[in-house]
């Protein structure tokens, strides 16, 4: 539970995902660690559609895809090492101190899942290297990632500038209740203004559950703004972070099941695609 | 959940496509041949291969591995059809389901780490030889058309891929029937079609229920079959879905596929189908072709249904020839041909396993028992070499009349004789001590060894003393746990 896991694939995000990165790891004092996962696509052989089989098949097919494959991942291979070694050149004159570079084969959620138990905090950009940098989607690991690991992690979604404020979509669950014990817990976000935002019917009882949200984070010290207004999730939240100028989200992800997510969409993702702030998610 | 769907299904649309259209018109002459094998109609197959593939694209744990009917399973129902008829086959179908089901909940597919690359050899190499040997009674009392027609086939296979251009977008097999089957047509050859062999598919396949009695008696009758069918089905899928993990780099959930495979099982046999496993030939082409996703058999099994039921006509009038000609392909494809290379390198005791494999297997057509003999072959000769791994030094202290004995090495079961050896009682001594320190016992005759020389040396007068003996005996208990722990077998390891 101490580092901050910077995925860095090369992409344009990567820099801003160093950027938040160092940003991070210097407010909780962690040591930083650049992690670039080499995920190997299926490999093609040449087009045949002989469909014949004969003497030794099997040990031609086979020698013919490790030839393939081994030219291909020694690129992907120097590939990553530049990316890296750029992010931490990049990373060192913003100023963090313990960095440590990590380069690993295999899918980016089994290394992440491989490295929960050192992991603090994950980041990474909203969408990877195989998307331009203005497509209106979520790149598919941040969904993963988000199921798959119980880490915090903190979504750069461009330029990253430090936060000087940030809001907190409160929803009342239990998971909402137990991310606003730990952000206030936690060095992070200290010291800076905390907007806590709730969106539904103006109930006594959402009420008291903002109440006594707001009272967790004053405990601690936050300078705590309650709001509570009824609507949906995503415009109340999106108009009140237009409106306060606010430079950072903090909310829960992937709440509902992917069932649910088939058939309505998913509030998580949408609130990731048109944020033009980072994100915090809190799982 | 999704993203896995997408990656296993979406991933390569257009690769598994082809691959899977190359597949599936791969499997129509295999199904018939294989249903030929068994002796029933050449639709059992042909659902069999259908619903296999569909079912195992969704459920099974190795994406891009193909299943349908196959020669190997084939081989195992031949008796049962003869004897019981159809309907005891759909039956015994099921229950292999059933036991590869219940194989895959017990993690089973662990056990494959027991059979050894020899016999894994052995089992292609065999399988092979059956698929040719099975081609035979095609090519016996036929008139010199057939021969004639057969060679021509192969040469269609092996030579039209040399062809610039089309050669490697149209599948070979696929040419050398349509033109076989056209010259035969053309020229009105009195000579057998698939047609000949039995009823073809003219309808989609239907849900049935086997028509058997349920009570013990068919429990008895079905149940030796079953057992073997499932072990076969699953020791041919766990190779064939290692080959392909070999092939794409990548890894597959075995006990997931064990599951996998029954679930196809009790489908095929709810509508009419023979067992089946995953196909050894059939996924290197589909590899070969580019298939890599779950996407590749769905669509060889789809289309292999939707080819047979609209073509049936057509296909009927395929000269067995022609068949054969794929089935030798086929064969030549799936035997090993490496490993005749290797005879030379290998040790003498691999080489051993793999032809006890294979003649046991062409001796009994059974692919179970080649195996069992072939993994019990292994397994002494590893016990030979581990003995091996023991010596008795000792050395003699005349002032004290003591002799010290030092035992180095495994003794079990396969040592204990050479152990006991290695101690001269004759010699009239006062005092023997062993050192047992660097020793480990693994079992019980070895403890018992130790136990008949101690008294030995103690009727003759001496006195004994046993040094290290907690240490040595620690690897007797069955601490299977002892494996995962690194630190306690370097504790065991210490003193070698």
């Amino acid at each position: 539970m101490s580092n901050v896991i910077a995925c860095i694939d090369g992409s344009s995000l990567s820099e801003h995902v160093t950027t938040a990165s160092v940003w991070a790891a210097l407010t909780m004092r962690s040591p930083i660690t650049l992690l670039h996962s080499l995920e190997k696509p299926p490999t093609r052989t040449a087009e045949d559609l002989s469909g014949s089989i004969g003497f030794g098949s099997r040990e031609h097919l086979l020698n013919e895809l490790i030839t393939l494959e081994e030219k291909r991942s020694k690129l992907a291979l120097e590939h990553g090492k530049l990316v890296l070694e750029n992010a931490e050149v990049f990373a060192k004159q913003a100023g963090a101190e313990h960095i440590q570079s990590l380069q690993r084969h295999g899918d980016l959620i089994e290394t992440l899942t491989d490295l929960k138990d050192e992991t603090r905090l994950i980041v990474l950009g909203r969408l990877g290297s195989n998307h331009s940098i203005d497509a209106h989607t979520v790149g598919s690991n941040i969904e993963r990632v988000a199921r798959t690991l119980h880490n915090p992690i903190l979504i750069s979604v461009g330029e990253f500038h430090p936060p000087k404020n940030f809001m907190i979509a409160y929803d009342g669950r239990e998971a909402a209740d137990n991310a606003i014990q730990r952000i206030a817990k936690s060095p992070l976000l200290k010291k800076l203004p905390c907007h806590l935002v709730m969106a539904g019917e103006n109930s006594p009882e959402r009420q008291q559950k903002l109440a006594k949200a707001t009272q967790i984070l004053e405990a601690e010290g936050f300078e705590v703004t309650a709001y509570l207004e009824s609507g949906s999730i995503f415009s109340v939240i999106s108009h009140y972070r237009d409106q306060h100028k606010i430079e950072l989200m903090v909310m829960g992800a992937y709440a509902h099941s992917k069932v649910r997510q088939f058939f309505v969409g998913s509030n998580t993702s949408r609130m990731i695609i048109e944020s033009p702030t980072p994100l915090l998610i809190m799982r | 959940m999704i993203d896995t769907i997408k990656r296993d299904w979406l991933s390569n649309i257009k690769g598994d496509s082809l691959a899977g259209t190359v597949v599936a018109l791969a499997l129509i002459p295999e199904a018939i041949a294989f249903s030929i094998i068994a002796g029933v109609d050449p639709k059992i197959g042909l659902y069999a291969s259908f619903c296999i593939a569909v079912v195992i694209s969704i459920v099974g744990g190795r994406p891009g591995m193909i299943s349908a009917a196959t020669g190997a399973m084939a081989l195992l129902m031949v008796t049962l059809v003869k004897e019981h008829g159809l309907q005891y086959l759909l039956a015994a179908t099921l229950l292999t389901g059933v036991i590869q089901i219940i194989a895959g909940y017990i993690k089973l597919g662990t056990l494959m780490r027991f059979v050894s690359r020899s016999v894994v050899t052995g089992f292609v190499n065999a399988l092979a030889i059956l698929i040719f040997m099975a081609q035979l009674p095609e090519l016996t009392n036929v008139t010199w058309h057939v021969y004639a027609m057969t060679a021509v086939g192969l040469g269609i296979i092996y030579l039209f891929p040399l062809l610039p251009a089309i050669g490697k977008a149209v599948p070979s097999p696929l040419v050398c029937i349509v033109l076989l089957t056209m010259f035969s047509m053309v020229y009105g050859l009195d000579i057998r079609t698939v047609g000949d062999m039995g009823e073809l598919p003219d309808t989609l396949p239907i849900f049935l229920w086997p028509d058997v009695p349920l009570n013990l008696e068919t429990l008895m009758i079905i149940l030796p079959y079953a057992i073997g069918l499932a072990m076969v089905g699953l020791l041919e899928s766990m190779m064939t879905a290692t080959i392909v993990d070999e092939f794409t780099d990548t890894t597959s959930d075995k006990n997931r596929e064990c599951k996998g495979q029954g679930i196809a099982n009790i489908a095929s046999g709810l509508l009419g189908g023979m067992a089946g496993c995953a196909m050894i030939g059939q996924s290197v082409i589909n590899v070969k072709s580019g298939g890599r996703g779950r996407l590749s058999t769905f669509i060889a099994g789809l289309l292999l249904l939707i080819m047979v039921v609209f073509l049936d006509d057509l296909i009927s009038q395929i000269p067995m020839a022609a068949l054969v000609a794929v089935m030798i392909m086929v064969s030549i494809g799936t035997f090993s041909w490496e490993s005749v290379i290797n005879l030379k390198k290998h040790p003498l005791s691999t080489n051993i396993v793999m032809l006890a494999t294979v003649s046991i297997v062409v001796a009994t057509h059974n692919l179970a028992i080649g195996v069992f003999v072939g993994v019990l072959l292994a397994s002494l000769f590893f016990a030979n070499k581990i003995g091996r791994f023991m010596v008795v030094k000792n050395s003699f202290e005349e002032a004290s009349n003591h002799r010290i004995y030092k035992v180095v090495g495994q003794v079990f079961f396969a040592s204990a004789d050479q152990f006991n050896a290695a101690f001269d009682f004759k010699e009239a001594v006062e005092k023997v001590t062993i050192d047992l320190s660097s020793a480990h016992f693994w079992d019980i005759t070895s403890v018992s060894a130790l136990d008949k020389v101690v008294i030995k040396f103690r009727r003759e007068g001496a006195e004994v003393d046993l040094i290290g003996m907690n240490e040595a005996s620690a690897t007797v208990v069955d601490k299977f746990g002892v494996h995962n722990k690194p630190e306690e077998v370097a504790k065991l390891m210490e003193g070698h």
